[in-house]
This record gives structure tokens, sequence and C-alpha cells, in this order.
């Protein structure tokens, strides 16, 4: 790096006999610490599942199990039901990102490129909800679920409970509503001399340009919906359509899981969301970073 | 931030007028209403559905939570208005101030850890000229997670006979504890189970906002012989104040809405750990089923919160 770019610590002071000696030891030092804090736990989780139930409570820990198990990742999956509950959750995931996609880019094209009478003013609410904390929510959200006005269905222990609900997503409108503003209207305009509807501007013309865009809005609802507890414990209580963190908690509530098998669980539960990361890690961290810097 | 830019509504009237169709002046007004009115027919018809989910699951929510907090409901006769009996119910409640100093309790230790913790390291981190990406990586792997495995994981560790923790404190002759299940160290346990699973946001955008300080700023302070120490307080600390204000409110209202973690290591009636979420989920689902009681402390909840979710709008939309 050069001094154009230089942070609190010159070049020159790193490069110099005593602060290359410390730097080194900081380095090692942190690197060590990040491996034990934030990988560590990950490691006992994932080889933990392959020890026997004992050999995972005794003290001392052993690092490596002493037999390997690997039949205890099936059982979680088969007796536990987990291959079940994942399932149950990439259901839930997909249909809600798709969901989210359809309502919400539909939604902010109106607002960014349509600008119907009264579209601020559908804005300004839609960013109010930016402001409502979830929690406090809750239990009326709950009970309009149970029975929506207006339809008078019953949405609990359905799909469309977290879907639905998951589609009014102020931040997916507020950051597709920002990208499509920088789209030319010119290019909109050429293409509608030639006669194309508005759908077919959104699809040929906006969409294809909005991919980066997409794929983060895309990548964040799956990992919320991924995350996601409280709302699919309330709204999903029946143990068949569960979702795998809400399974996971009712499984070690009812005491009758071992404590490998829950850690398989565990881990089979983190997979697609740690995978997922490794591929798209570039695309989480930036847009995080992006979030701070704009807010 | 929702001001219409001329330019496009220049762009649309000229629309309408190109197509206006021969004929008088009236019948060209009326075909540019009518052309006004169906661009706004198909505007709706792609904000339908948005409006509808907004409308249902947003705003509606809203008004009904707030109309239930001042109604006794049991969902089978129709609901009666009882005025602020709801609110003075919650006020009763012994558990109220339980519930509110838990909240308090875990927010400050929260932003005791996960505040100035990850500052520190993105302080120590945007220094490395190697293995950046490893430390990025690692941080925030926990973020990944699903929150309750993190939890359940945890609880394990925490377990007094068999856990970990107290395997590694015995292994290196200090004293153990019981964690989760003793009185003093419950709500310490849950933050730190926390600020594990949630300080790798905080530490990425610190990283983002450290990389964002102008080199030049460090050179003049170290022309000027500011140490170390002087340079991170004069030019690092005022030139990432915004991003920790925002971060600050950002924590303050994530915490105060703190829920798994008590619910699941230390259960829902634990007087140790009851938070203001745990007593709404407990009103409405557990003990009486009485959402009347539920819907005034939501109430009270979202005045808390709305104060601090309104301060941070209002800095952030402002800086764009």
């Amino acid at each position: 790096m050069s001094s154009m770019t230089r942070s609190l610590i010159s070049e020159a002071d790193l490069r110099r006999g005593h602060g290359r000696l410390i730097y080194r030891l900081v380095l090692g030092a942190m690197a060590v610490a990040f491996v034990l804090m934030f990988i560590g736990p990950l490691y006992w989780m994932v080889i933990g599942a392959f020890k026997t139930p004992i050999e995972l409570a005794q003290t001392p820990p052993t690092i490596l199990p002493t037999e390997w198990h690997p039949e205890t990742y099936l059982d979680a999956w088969n007796r536990l039901e987990i291959g079940r509950y994942m399932v149950n959750t990439a259901f839930y995931a997909l249909g809600g990102w798709l969901i989210q996609l359809i309502v919400d880019v539909a939604a902010a094209y109106a607002l960014s490129k349509l600008r119907p009478v009264l579209g601020n003013v559908v804005l300004g609410g839609m960013l109010a909800s930016l402001m409502l904390p979830a929690a406090a929510l809750l239990v009326p959200a709950y009970l309009t679920v149970a029975e929506v006005p207006i339809f008078g269905v019953n949405l609990l222990n359905t799909p469309w409970a977290l879907w639905l609900p998951g589609a009014a997503n102020a931040f997916n409108i507020y950051v597709l509503k920002r990208f499509f503003d920088q789209i030319p209207n010119d290019l909109l305009d050429s293409a509608g001399i030639d006669g194309a509807g508005r759908f077919r501007l959104l699809w040929h013309i906006i969409l294809p340009l909005s991919r980066p865009v997409l794929a983060v809005v895309s990548i964040f609802a799956i990992i919320g919906s991924w995350k996601d507890f409280i709302w699919p414990l309330l709204v999903l209580q029946d143990p068949e359509g569960q979702t795998i963190s809400v399974a996971l908690s009712r499984l070690a509530e009812t005491g009758r899981v071992t404590n490998n098998e829950m850690f398989a669980g565990l881990a089979i539960a983190s997979i697609p969301m740690v995978v997922l990361f490794m591929i798209f890690q570039r695309s989480i961290l930036n847009g995080l970073s992006a979030g701070a810097l704009k807010g | 931030m929702t001001v219409i830019a001329p330019e496009t509504t220049a762009a649309v009237t000229r629309g309408t007028g190109r197509d206006g169709g021969p004929g008088g002046p009236g019948s060209a007004r009326m075909a540019r209403l009518r052309r006004k009115i169906g661009d706004n027919v198909q505007a709706y018809i792609f904000l339908a559905a948005g409006l509808l989910c907004f409308g249902l699951f947003s705003w509606w929510p809203l008004v009904k939570g707030i109309i239930l907090s001042f109604q006794q409901d049991n969902f089978v006769t129709d609901p009666i208005w009882v005025g602020f009996d709801n609110y003075q119910a919650v006020l009763d409640d012994p558990l109220f101030a339980t519930a509110w100093l838990n909240t308090l309790e875990f927010t400050g230790l929260a932003l005791l850890f996960g505040f100035a913790v990850p500052f520190v390291l993105a302080l120590v981190i945007n220094e490395f000229r190697h293995a950046k990406g490893f430390f990025r990586f690692a941080v925030y792997l926990p973020v990944m997670l699903p929150p309750i495995v993190s939890v359940l994981l945890w609880q394990y560790f925490y377990d007094p006979g068999t856990g970990l923790f107290n395997a590694i404190l015995s292994g290196v002759g200090l004293p153990t504890s019981d964690w989760t299940q003793s009185p003093k160290m419950a709500m310490i346990s849950l933050v730190l189970v926390s600020t594990w699973a949630n300080m790798g946001g905080a530490t990425i955008m610190y990283l983002a906002g450290l990389a964002g300080i102008p080199g030049e700023l460090y050179e003049a302070a170290e022309l000027d012989g500011a140490s170390v120490w002087q340079r991170i307080r004069h030019v690092t600390i005022p030139q990432m104040r915004f991003i920790m204000l925002v971060l600050l409110l950002l924590q303050i209202v994530a915490t105060m809405q703190v829920f798994i973690e008590p619910y699941q290591l230390t259960g829902a009636t634990n007087p140790e750990t009851i938070t203001v979420m745990i007593l709404i989920y407990r009103y409405a689902f557990t003990v009486n089923n009485d959402f009347g009681m539920a819907a005034a402390m939501s109430v009270l909840l979202f005045i808390v919160l709305g104060a601090f979710s309104a301060l941070y709008l209002r800095l952030t939309r402002k800086a764009d």
C-alpha cells in the first residue's frame, strides 16, 4: 500500500525493527484469538457431533473424537426429522424471497418510474414502517394474521403467514427504488416509443440493468428468513410445518435429544448460511459496508 | 427524498402531449386527462400488492395494537372498551419494573461489550497489512448463523457440570461459574452470547468507516508530533463520530427488543432475566392470553423505541 492510503500508523513505523516485531506479535495474537473465538465454537459444534454423548460431556474435553460416529448426523436427519425442517425452512425462504422480489420490485418500479398521484405519500408510509420496531407490533400482527381484515382468512400455520408480512419490506423498496432512480428515463422513453408496455419496460430494460441490486436484495432476503425466529415461533405452531430454528428450540426443551444429536442438528441448520457466506462473502460484507456509509 | 424530480414530471407530460391526438383543444385536454388517469391506474396496479401487504401487515397492526390496548377482547364476544385499564394493569404488575430494569441492564451491558469491542477490533484490524479478509470473514461468521444455533450451542457451553466453559476454567485453575443458572451471572451470560453472535456487523461497519478516513489527516497529525493515542483521539474518533452514533442508536433499538436469549437460555419465567419482550410474550401467549395487556405493554415499548428509531432515521436520511 502506498502512503496515499495510509491509516493510523504509518508504513515506516511498521517497518522499523521495533514496529515490525510488535506488528507481528499483534497480528499473530489477533489471528489466534479470532480462530478461538469465532471459528472455535463452530469447530466444536461440527466435531462434537461425531463424539459419543459421554465424550462430548466429559472433563477435560477432547479436541478430536476418540471414535468417530458420523452416523449421528444421519440419526439427527432422520430420527429428529431435521431433514423435514430443513426442507420446510428452504421452502419458506425461497417462496418468501420470490414473493418479496415480485411485490417489492413492482412497487419500487411504480414509485420510481411511473410516479402516480400520491406516490410520495405511499413511499413515506412505507419508509415510516422502518421506524416501527418489529417487537412492538408482534402481538397485533399475530392477531392480524390469525384473521386478516377484509379477507377474513386465517393464515396461521400456512406459509403465507411468513410470506405476505415479509413482502412488506420497506428496506427492499427503498434500495430498489434508489437504484431504479439512477436508470435514465431517456432509456425508457426511447423504448416506450417503440410501443413497449410498462411491464415490458420493467422486464426487458430495468431488471437486466438491476442485477447487482437484485442480488443483494435476494441474499439479504434469504438470510433474513433463515435466521428469523420469533415470528415463525408464533405463527407456525404446528410441529409438522415448523422452521428448523423453531424445531431445534422445541427439541431442546423436550430433553429427549442427546447432546451429540443436537450438535448435529445445529451444524446442519448452519450449513446453508455458512455456504452462502462463503460464496457471497463479498456482496454481503460490501452491502453492509455501503449501508454503514450511506445509512 | 420523496420529492418528484422536475425533469421526470416534464417527461411524463411530454409523453402524454405527444399522443394527444388531433381535434380541438377540448378533446386534446380530455385525451390528456384520460391518458393521465390510465397512467395512474397502471401505476397503482404495480403498487397494489405492495400496498396490500403494507396495509394489512404493517399499517393495520399498528392501528390495531393501539385499539387493542384500550380493549378487553376474548375473541368470542364483542370487545369491550376499558379505557386505560390495560395500562393500569401493566403498571400494577410487579414484573413491570423488573422487566424494564432487566431490559435496561441487558442493553447497558450489551453496549458496554457490543459497542466498544467492535470499535477496538476494527481499529486494530484496519492497521493490518495481512489477512484482513480472514478477520472480516471470521468476525462476521457468527452473524450468519441462525440465532437459535448460537444460543443453543452456548447453552451447552454454559452447562455448569458438563459445559466447555467450566472445563476450560477449571483446566487453567480459575473458579468456575453456574452461568445462566446463577442469578448473578445469568444476565451477563445472555449478553456474552448475544455479543458474540452480533458484533460482526458493527465491526464490518466500523471497518468501512475507518477505510474512508483520508490518510492526509493522519499524515498531518503525525507531522505535528501527535502520538498514536492522540491521533485516535483527534483524528479517528471525530471522523467516526457519525457512524458511532448511528450504530449506538441501532444497537439500543435492537437490544431493547431482546427475546431469543432469555427465552431459550433462562426461560420465560426466570425473574432474573424477564425482559419487556418476554413479558409481552407471556401476557399474550402463555399465562393468561391477555392480548389487551400485551398490546398496552407493546405500545409503551413502541413509544420508547420509536423515539430512538426516529432519531436514527433523521440522522441517516439527512446524511443522504
